[in-house]
């Protein structure tokens, strides 16, 4: 593998193309702008910059960055789940927290809620999903890995059934097609307002789960050898799994559940840096981020009408998908 | 006590209900301790008492200057590589939210170096033989810094030429460096060849411990095994071998 020099410049390397095409997507969109006035606008702010300053600074520099932080978050979710799960094809829904917050959600919707009220029902649903994993494993008297794996999958199911119930009853006229597009996942309502409410959490969650970085290699291991390498297991995954609670709750309520992201961006930045989480996860942070501002690029371009992000993600994450996984095994044929 | 020292008093171990007699034993700096019995008696939940994986059902276990343990399966689920499987023994020596430093990494290297797998270093684990993956689980035992080792079963899985380098290297750890080692072994001649002492776990609860001379004979093996054994000394060996008189009926 790679040396630490190596893999520093390839991580420059990473972020500054992140970087670029954050800047790049700037220029995109129904109403174009060339390059150069991006720039101009970038460095030229000002409250009366006209129809070029306000596309950029209120509609589409908001957009990006939450695109940006909504991916990252879900590479980061993702890589950091699978390695405490011990099973690369864990993805950010195993835990509950998607179903939980979608729930949330879909009731704010239901009820007519303020956003403000509706990313508060998001959080709180989430967070209670993580909170109801752990007291269905504590009834199975046991904490490891495949008991919260399964007690995820039972909460996963149960939200995603109350989810049906809202949509059922829902009114089909108005309340209903906005659950729906919500569901799917979308950048279009973005504002500052929602980059911060994404930013803060998510920019917590991922300094934690940073710093812990080669303890997750650690959890990695098998409850029994890592508890023999005098890790406190037990703890140290509630707080992973916490961080992560934070990271998918955030990302729902600003963006609706958005799939295969935090499945398949691991995958790929595994291919990149191997398997070694300290240089996993901030790669597969940044892998999400570009990965998501391209998918929120055709997203918005296409078509005529905004296209939901989780259908394009499905649609390209899964050939995706296979292609990793095809040249993965070729390669440990080799 | 001394730094390396493990001793057992009156403890009784098992997942519910205690496994056997009250037990003691001392494993004192610089011995090896053989733990033999049949399949399924209480050697593993032994270690995985005295790491501390399983609390005693009674009595005490008092050490002294760390307990490393090397399983018999090490089973990753990503193709870590062998120098980052090694780092990971390193835990307790690193803060919570730090990283590894300079010093680990070249406690990592120095293990390599000892156990002369240094060239593996950048290899998978996944990609070793069954032998080397052995030696690394063992070096990442050492980098714990740990002055006592368990090793469960350590020549289980592998040939002829490899037990005799695994034997040799326990020895090397107890004598050179004077670590307390307990191992748990199927093969009396282990217990013969390297170990000072031996646990013998019998049936219905019973146990033998002392000198490995004194405890593996003829009759305890009998009586441990249920079948009969021939303890002979070869010209030039100055340890004695065991071994069984296996009796195959032949369906005529």
């Amino acid at each position: 593998m790679q040396s630490s020099k190596a893999f520093i410049t390839r991580q420059l390397a990473l972020v500054i193309a992140v970087l670029a095409l954050g800047v790049g997507s700037l220029s995109l969109g129904h109403y174009p702008l060339p390059l150069s006035e991006v720039f101009h606008q970038l460095t030229h702010y000002s409250q009366s910059s006209g129809i070029a300053g306000q596309v950029i600074w209120s509609v589409r520099l908001p957009r990006i960055l939450m695109a940006l932080l909504a991916g990252g978050a879900l590479g980061l979710c993702g890589a950091t789940l699978q390695g405490v799960f011990h099973n690369p094809l864990v993805d950010p829904h195993i835990i509950g927290v998607t179903s939980g917050s979608a729930f949330g959600g879909t009731l704010a919707i239901l009820l007519g809620l303020d956003p403000l009220l509706m990313m508060g029902s998001t959080f709180f649903f989430g967070l209670s999903a993580l909170i109801l994993v752990y007291a269905v494993a504590a009834l199975q008297g046991r904490e490891n890995a495949l008991v919260l794996i399964l007690s995820g999958i039972i909460l996963s199911g149960f939200f995603a059934a109350l989810v049906s119930l809202i949509q059922y009853q829902a009114d089909t006229e108005e309340v209903l097609p906005n659950i729906v597009f919500w569901l799917l996942g979308s950048f279009a309502t973005a504002n500052w307002h929602k980059v911060w409410m994404l930013a803060i959490p998510v920019s917590i969650a991922a300094a934690i789960l940073f710093q812990l970085r080669w303890r997750i290699n650690l959890l990695s291991l098998s409850d029994k050898d890592a508890r023999a390498q005098g890790v406190s297991v037990v703890t140290l995954r509630r707080c992973v799994l916490f961080c992560c609670a934070l990271l998918v709750a955030a990302q729902v309520a600003v963006s609706g559940s958005i799939a295969w992201v935090g499945l398949v961006i691991p995958h790929l930045a595994r291919l990149l840096v191997g398997v070694d989480h300290r240089r996993l996860l901030p790669t597969a942070f940044l892998l999400g981020g570009g990965f998501m501002i391209i998918v929120d690029d055709i997203a918005r371009t296409l078509m005529q009408a905004e296209i939901p992000i989780g259908i394009i993600t499905a649609l390209v994450g899964a050939p995706l998908f296979t292609v990793l996984l095809i040249h993965s095994s070729r390669r440990r044929r080799r | 006590m001394k730094n390396g020292e493990l001793r057992v008093q009156q403890l009784l171990y098992g997942h519910d209900s205690p496994l056997f007699e009250a037990m003691d034993f001392h494993c004192q700096r610089g011995e090896i301790w053989a733990v033999l019995g049949r399949n399924g008696l209480g050697k593993s939940t032994l270690l995985d008492t005295l790491t501390g994986f399983l609390k005693p059902l009674g009595g005490s276990i008092e050490q002294q200057g760390g307990v490393g343990i090397v399983a018999q399966h090490s089973h990753l689920p990503f193709p870590y590589l062998v120098s980052d499987v090694v780092l990971m023994g390193r835990a307790q020596h690193v803060r919570l939210f730090s990283q590894p430093g300079r010093k680990d990494k070249q406690a990592v290297i120095d293990a390599l170096e000892q156990l002369n797998i240094a060239h593996l270093a950048a290899c998978t684990f996944s990609s070793l033989s069954g032998g080397q993956q052995q030696l690394v689980m063992i070096a990442r035992a050492l980098v714990t810094a740990s002055q006592t080792l368990l090793l469960d079963e350590p020549c289980a899985a592998l040939d002829l030429a490899n037990q005799q380098v695994v034997l040799q290297l326990i020895s090397d750890l107890a004598h050179r460096q004077q670590r307390g080692i307990i191992f748990t072994t199927h093969d009396p001649v282990h217990a013969l060849q390297v170990a000072t002492h031996t646990l013998l776990l019998l049936p219905e609860g019973k146990w033998l411990a002392g000198a490995t001379d004194s405890i593996v004979t003829e009759e305890n093996m009998q009586q441990a095994y249920g079948l009969a054994l021939r303890k002979f000394r070869v010209e030039n060996y100055a340890t004695p071998f065991i071994a069984p008189l296996f009796m195959i009926n032949q369906v005529p």
